[in-house]
């Protein structure tokens, strides 16, 4: 009868497998769950999920397959006044248990619906109408089996009403988290070999016995490199004036790059909206300290990963014209898309992190030139997923798509 | 073979969530590694000691570094030290067993009564690390090639897995696990959690110095939050301090207890003084004010 959870579990996006579900069933088999639903979340979300980032997901699927509970949008603020007030801890007794009547949901649902018709003033501690304390199946600081807790604290959580609280809701991936995320992140980022300068400390085992063995059994050590990290990153960050909203996730994605220290190198450049002739060298972008972009094309080797942050929403100018630097005082000759096509021309590994979330893409003031660069750089947003792709895209050479 | 019967319920020195005595018993049931998560001071390593505590068990710990290879867990072959022999010839270097030492895994599966096996923080390890263990924790047995010897558990170790997250866990490993999130405890968990370690505090002290500890955890932009044993070292030090339980929220005495970096104290102090002057966090962008978009 549980089959098509596993499907829910699948559709919220957990991903789940035969094999683990097998166990579920193996532990069910068992009693483990105690024939509780309770029993069946705790047991199941032990089971299945394995990250505390799915936890959310897990609790929207419970939800969603065991009924969706959680409708609190829909009550009069009057009733909510009702419930705000604070009651003595109600004793439960045995005979009480017995005493009630399990309820469906879509049977609670209806008779909500009927006493939300009805009711037109404060209850509390009575076993019919919505309000504090007593044995109603509605309301809060009650007891009820299967009753549906409207606003206060939880004291007998039930299992359907746990999974709807969505108290992992901040573990998601998709949210934009802190420094140390982006941290675990960029840790992926990289690239094994042991045929780079360095100390050899490491004893190599194989060559050691060959030696020792030609040597006649005199014992000769033979020493080898450890492995590093191969991988070069080059960061581009756009420091123009409609970052300033984001500079907060910028400034966490910045430190976490640059406590990385698993990178062979790292080199870091600004720029003002869009790419041109020069890369600067500090947030300012004055044209006292900067590098030419031709430059940087002719010494920096194809390896070099690079990482463009950036909204990418400016005038279509800007990226199209030749002179649409917007700076005063400056003028380009080349448009700047034509310089973004050189750069990921010559680097291959490359992407361009947003900080304006996906959805908005489409619609936003730069949505045009959004398009462009995304035509140019695989694009995406800035958020802890968004950096766990584009690091998976930079381990490999992929094409640009068109969002 | 594990007996069904027996139960982990807790100790008296470490407070579990009914939640998670549910997954330790479920992972106790199942045979399987209990992998553990949750924010640094939750106590995922004293877990290991209070199940080890509660059902009577031996605890052997093997600590994670970077380093740490698995074969290492298994056995090493200690072979500098027999080929050193060979060279004096004060030993006798045919016989290879004396050259081969247990792991903490080996001596887990050797260990004459079922034990408990705390493999801790098993994402410092390499990325391939928890892969080169799928074997044994599934099968808890290892071939000696050396030997030509096969070392099978007398009896199944209950093993707990703990990570930080700071490296991501391959799924083969994760499908064998069962896995369970520490959750950081809401204040009526701290408080009976702070019992436990100081069962003779003031009431209100204990109220004033809850009270600032969540309201600092609450603090934006704090890069390390203080956590429970931040909490109880400083509870200890407001009592050897003598503290008037009055002064906590306004003065936040020894706040080097629970804040350790810096920045996090500028953060705080930013915070306090300038609750109107709507002051931010420095950014390099701050100084920047070229509206075009």
């Amino acid at each position: 009868m549980f089959t098509n959870f596993f499907y829910t579990l699948k559709n919220f996006g957990v991903p789940v497998s035969m094999n683990e579900w097998q166990t579920v069933l193996e532990a069910l088999e068992l009693g483990m769950a105690g024939s509780s639903l309770t029993g069946f979340y705790y047991l199941s979300r032990a089971l299945l999920v394995k990250t505390e980032a799915h936890y959310d997901r897990f609790d929207m699927a419970f939800a969603t397959f065991f009924g969706d509970i959680e409708t609190p949008e829909g009550l009069p603020e009057k009733i909510w006044e009702w419930l705000d007030k604070e009651l003595p801890q109600l004793e439960i007794t045995d005979e009480m248990r017995r005493q009630h009547r399990q309820l469906d949901l879509d049977e609670l649902k209806r008779m909500l619906e009927e006493r939300l018709a009805e009711q037109n003033e404060e209850h509390h501690g009575g076993n019919r109408w919505i309000g504090t304390g007593g044995t109603s199946p509605f309301g809060h600081s009650g007891y009820h089996p299967g009753g549906i807790r409207i606003g206060g604290e939880s004291q007998n959580l039930s299992a359907v009403k746990v999974a709807g609280m969505r108290r992992f809701q901040e573990f998601r991936t998709d949210e934009t988290l802190g420094v140390r995320q982006f941290q675990v992140a960029l840790r992926k980022l990289r690239q094994f070999t042991s045929r780079l300068e360095g100390e050899p400390t490491e004893l190599d085992l194989d060559a050691t016995v060959d030696k020792t063995c030609n040597n006649a059994g005199r014992l000769e050590l033979v020493w080898d490199r450890p492995r590093e990290n191969s991988i070069k990153v080059l960061l581009l960050m756009d420091a123009g004036g409609s970052m300033a909203t984001y500079s907060r996730l910028c400034n966490q994605l910045f430190t976490a790059v640059n406590k990385s220290n698993h990178f062979k190198d790292l080199k870091i450049f600004y720029f003002h909206n869009c790419i041109y002739d020069w890369l600067f060298h500090d947030p300012h972008c004055s044209l006292n300290d900067y590098t030419d972009t031709e430059y940087i094309l002719r010494t920096f080797s194809p390896e070099y990963r690079v990482i463009i942050v950036g909204d990418a929403s400016m005038a279509p100018s800007e990226l199209t014209r030749v002179g649409g630097v917007i700076e005063w005082g400056l003028y380009n000759d080349r448009p700047g898309l034509e310089w973004l096509r050189r750069l990921r021309s010559h680097f291959e590994y490359s992407v361009w992190l947003n900080p304006i979330p996906r959805d908005y893409w489409d619609w936003t003031d730069g949505a045009w030139t959004i398009r462009a660069i995304s035509q140019v750089f695989p694009m995406h947003e800035l958020t802890v997923d968004g950096l766990e792709r584009a690091i998976l895209a930079l381990r490999s050479r992929k094409a640009a798509q068109v969002v | 073979m594990a007996k069904m019967s027996a139960k982990y319920k807790g100790s008296n020195d470490y407070i579990a969530s009914d939640e998670l005595m549910n997954s330790v018993n479920i992972a106790i049931a199942l045979q399987k590694p209990l992998l553990i998560k949750g924010e640094p001071g939750t106590g995922k390593t004293m877990l290991a000691q209070s199940i080890a505590d509660s059902l009577g068990m031996d605890l052997i710990i093997w600590n994670i570094k970077s380093t740490t290879k698995a074969q290492e867990g298994l056995y090493v072959y200690d072979t500098v030290q027999r080929l050193y022999d060979s060279q004096f010839k004060d030993h006798d270097v045919a016989d290879i067993k004396q050259y081969i030492k247990l792991g903490k895994l080996g001596e887990a599966f050797m260990a004459e009564k079922q034990a408990v096996l705390l493999i801790d923080e098993i994402d410092k390890a390499d990325l391939e690390f928890p892969n080169d263990l799928l074997w044994e924790l599934d099968q808890m047995s290892f071939y000696i090639p050396e030997t030509r010897e096969t070392i099978t558990a007398r009896h199944r170790p209950i093993v707990i897995i703990t990570s930080n997250a700071e490296k991501e866990l391959p799924d083969a490993f994760l499908r064998r696990c069962i896995f369970h999130y520490i959750a950081f405890p809401d204040e009526e968990g701290m408080e009976r959690i702070v019992r436990v370690h100081h069962p003779h505090l003031e009431k209100r002290l204990l109220e004033q110095a809850m009270e600032t500890f969540y309201s600092l955890r609450n603090v934006p932009n704090i890069q390390k939050k203080p956590s429970t044993s931040e909490l109880i070292d400083w509870l200890q030090a407001l009592v050897v301090g003598g503290i008037n339980p009055n002064r906590i929220k306004k003065e936040l005495p020894f706040l080097g207890v629970l804040l350790k970096k810096n920045e996090d104290l500028d953060v705080l102090l930013n915070q306090l003084q300038g609750k109107t002057q709507a002051s931010r966090p420095q950014t390099s962008y701050s100084s920047l004010n070229r509206y075009r978009y």
